[in-house]
């Protein structure tokens, strides 16, 4: 087991690091020698406002950057990236899969004073998870209750079997407690606590200025003795990117994450020995610029003509002059940081060759007109990031090349998933697929059928396919971690042969932060955690 | 009593185009496709269908769109404002958070805008075709050329993080826990960049409406009867011709409100300020409708009282207008 989680870890690492690498034994080093110190405030960089402080009901980075400092989970990720006790000390699965019992921290209690217990799990889980959280509602659709025998165990009983692996892998970003006494009896939605968190964590809510700052503080009844270190938090909204860099620069903001710089400041910043520019603590999310192709749209039904797509788009060009080499050419929708699920000795499948590309085009039957062009294609891009509009235009280019005349269409986000995911009125849609740690969780969605019309991000392609859809609803039951590997494996050679979504690139998120912060971004999914061991200098 | 008259009756002159700014706002938006379910997903990384019916519903989505709008003029007659999508609380104490800081903000701009227009327009005339006009004719131009995110985000490079005088952003030091003039001293500092870079564009108009006004009013008979009566140059300029000069002027600024209002958005989003322009912004791409309406309702009532307080100004500028009315 343990060396499994060494090779884990050095994976992640491998497929994270770039210029970070050789400074982050050196950082290592010093953050043992040194001893922390208590007190300060650290300012974060907060780059797009969210509508609600909840993250038991709103799963999102953009949340979790904020709320998982006040409100903790059942389980985090480790150092190894694997799921260790937070307020669940410790978790046994039946054999038959279909119970799990979660075990809960004694002696926690809520920053209004009451004590944390089994009936606040069994109330989030049943009331907001299983109800309200986006991919919570999904990943809990077969949970039937949540039983209670004492006040310090929560029994999860499902009527399919539960992969444990998966449901605390999910846990750590969809594992959120919310206070029933709060709660209960009210409108979930409409609950003032939504704005202004009640939590067990280690920093307490203070304030919240619209469009200005949140503030939290040190919650001197932590269950963690001596901690956490810092005085407070301020996280401050700065929606405009370069001045976000701005204010980094000029120390306004100590860290910035989840690539809320623009991509040339992040990597002038890379060069600048007063910050640490690096994907260190953010292996747990990875992402995607995809591809996605409307089937229903004759041409694209062909797959020869998706795979010529495909091989037309010279990827590694793209990310070496657009994305500042931030990224690598995807072997498929499970990402090489995903160790537990990678597929070994994956390479691109479709690697650029534009003769391949036009030869394919021939064989489907689209020759070249008078004119050069086989037909007309609309892309449609979700605009995620900055990047989404260049490779928009990369797109276009690449398929004008060999006799794919493309237009593209400009609209904001709201406006892209209506039209893609509800209205179907698409040639071809760029954006971005992230990955959750599980392919479970929100990775599958985008291939298997029968996904409502307008749900965004799900296979709104107009493809089917009986095997991937099987293997799909095979592997999200089977509690063999081993069996559960191989039919992921067998799933990314079923969608990539048939690429109804071409994943392109492969990607992590860049954290900028400020050689002031010590002990920072050292567990995979460090700044949606519960920062509590971070300390600051001046 | 007869300014409260005055006051009522332009109110009652607006109100039908206030009516059409909101109704037309509303349809309008029902063209952008998406709505702010979409966008709340959009945020999120998603969500499935039972969520989005729940949220739908919850912000009151689920009915056809001409009940939306009766509901929302029924409640806007009575004064509410209604929920805002985006913040979880009502539009209109959402709006009044943000509104002293958008006015602080236009209040300042303008104001320097003017002032410094006016100066250097006069300058300009009286040394019209010789070195200073053409410096500042010239300046002005630049001003008037480059868009305000570039001048706000070089004066940040320069200023905050090269000099390190200014902050780079935000309203106030947050948990400075300053007080009192300490406080007000505090957002000043923090206001110099972001009302600087609104201004410059104002500037130069103003500069250059002040110059060519001064330079037809130097042209009429009264100023060569005061010349004529022995009266020093000096006291031509304040007495004759700035005065007259300062009509086109006021114009201006009535009409620039409004446009003050919108043009913050950008020098409002560089530097981090929670004013209403960024507000409208956020609403737009969050298809948050009862927020973008509750501002284009503010928004109006505000042009609406600059108009009427230009006319006012008029009156004392220039009393044969007020003798007319």
């Amino acid at each position: 087991m343990d060396t499994r989680l060494m090779i884990t870890r050095r994976a992640a690492l491998a497929g994270a690091a770039l210029a970070a690498a050789p400074l982050r034994a050196g950082f290592a080093a010093a953050a043992a020698a040194e001893q922390p110190v208590k007190g300060g405030v650290l300012t974060v960089h907060l780059g797009s406002e969210q509508r609600i402080l909840n993250p038991a009901l709103r799963a999102s980075t953009g949340v979790y950057i904020v709320t998982s400092k006040i409100v903790e989970a059942l389980v985090d990720l480790d150092a190894n990236g694997h799921p260790t006790p937070v307020l669940a000390t410790g978790w046994t699965a039946a054999p038959d899969g279909r119970t799990i019992t979660f075990t809960l921290r004694e002696g926690v209690v809520w920053h209004d004073g009451q004590p944390f217990t089994a009936a606040d799990v069994q109330y989030t889980a049943i009331e907001l998870w299983k109800k309200y959280l986006n991919y919570g509602t999904q990943l809990q659709q077969y949970l039937v209750a949540v039983d209670t025998p004492d006040p310090h165990t929560a029994v999860f009983r499902y009527s399919r079997p539960m992969p444990l692996d998966l449901l605390l892998r999910a846990l750590c970003d969809l594992g959120y407690i919310a206070p029933r006494h709060v709660f209960e009896g009210s409108s979930v939605l409409d609950n003032p606590a939504n704005n202004a968190p009640i939590g067990t964590g280690p920093y307490r809510f203070v304030q919240y200025e619209r469009g200005q700052y949140i503030i939290a503080e040190r919650n001197p009844a932590y269950w963690r003795k001596d901690l956490p270190y810092l005085d407070r938090i301020v996280w401050r909204v700065i929606t405009d990117k370069s001045a976000a860099a701005a204010s980094l620069e000029s120390g306004q903001i100590q860290i910035s994450t989840y690539n809320s710089l623009p991509l040339a400041d992040l990597n002038r910043l890379k060069a600048d020995p007063r910050f640490e520019v690096s994907t260190r603590g953010e292996e747990a999310n990875a992402f995607n610029n995809t591809l996605e192709f409307n089937t229903r749209r004759k041409e694209l039904s062909d797959v020869r003509v998706r795979r010529a797509i495909a091989h037309a788009i010279n990827v590694p060009y793209f990310i070496e002059n657009f994305l500042y080499g931030q990224g690598k050419p995807a072997t498929g929708p499970i990402p090489s940081s995903s160790a537990a699920f990678y597929p070994a000795g994956s390479t691109p499948p479709y690697p650029f060759d534009r003769k391949t590309s036009e030869n394919l085009l021939d064989e489907a039957g689209y020759k070249r007109g008078a004119d050069g062009v086989r037909f007309p294609l609309k892309l449609v891009l979700i605009n995620n990031g900055e990047d989404v509009p260049l490779l928009a235009s990369f797109i276009q280019q690449s398929l004008g090349s060999v006799g794919i005349r493309v237009e593209i269409v400009q609209l904001d986000v709201a406006g892209a998933l209506t039209t893609v995911y509800r209205d179907w009125n698409f040639d071809l849609a760029t954006g971005w697929h992230q990955y959750r740690g599980d392919p479970a969780v929100s990775t599958t969605v985008w291939y298997r059928s029968g996904s409502p019309k307008g749900a965004p991000w799900t296979n709104q392609y107009g493809w089917q396919s009986d095997q991937v859809d099987a293997l799909t609803d095979e592997a999200a039951s089977e509690i063999d971690p081993a069996k559960r590997r191989a039919l992921y494996a067998q799933w990314v050679e079923a969608v990539n042969a048939e690429i109804p979504v071409w994943m392109v690139t492969e990607r992590q998120f860049f954290a900028a932060t400020s050689h002031r912060v010590h002990n920072h971004h050292t567990t995979p999914r460090w700044d949606s955690s519960d920062y509590r061991d971070v300390w600051i200098t001046d | 009593m007869r300014l409260l008259g005055l006051a009522l009756r332009r109110l009652a002159a607006s109100l039908p185009a206030l009516a059409m700014i909101i109704v037309g706002l509303f349809l309008l938006l029902q063209f952008a496709p998406g709505d702010t379910v979409d966008a709340l997903v959009a945020q999120i990384g998603g969500g499935d269908a039972a969520i989005t019916q729940e949220l739908r519903h919850f912000y009151g989505l689920d009915v056809s769109v001409p009940v939306q709008l009766a509901r929302y003029l029924w409640r806007l007659v009575r004064l509410d404002l209604g929920f805002s999508a985006i913040y979880g609380k009502p539009v209109a104490d959402v709006i009044f958070e943000r509104l002293p800081v958008t006015l602080l903000l236009m209040g300042s701009a303008l104001s320097f805008a003017f002032a410094a227009g006016m100066v250097l327009g006069l300058v300009a005339a009286r040394r019209i075709n010789r070195w200073p006009d053409t410096l500042i004719s010239t300046l002005g131009l630049v001003f008037y050329a480059t868009p305000s995110f570039w001048f706000g985000l070089m004066g940040i490079v320069v200023f905050a993080v090269k000099l390190a005088w200014l902050p780079a952003g935000g309203l106030e030091d947050v948990g400075s826990g300053a007080r009192g003039l300490a406080r007000v001293a505090d957002v000043a500092w923090h206001l110099v960049l972001p009302t600087l870079t609104l201004s410059l564009i104002f500037l130069a108009i103003y500069l250059r409406i002040m110059r060519a006004a001064v330079l037809e009013v130097l042209t009429l008979d009264f100023v060569r009867t005061a010349r004529a009566k022995g009266l020093g140059e000096t006291a031509v300029l304040t007495n004759h011709v700035i005065r007259n000069a300062m009509l086109p002027m006021i114009t201006l600024i009535g009409l620039q409100a409004g446009t003050m209002l919108g043009g913050s958005v950008v020098v409002e989003s560089v530097f981090a300020l929670p004013g209403l322009g960024r507000l409208a912004f956020e609403s737009v791409v969050q298809r948050d409708v009862n927020t973008l309406l509750g501002i284009a309702f503010v928004s109006s009532l505000l042009v609406i009282a600059v108009n009427f307080l230009t006319d006012l100004l008029y009156g004392l500028i220039d009393p044969r207008i007020a003798e007319g009315r």
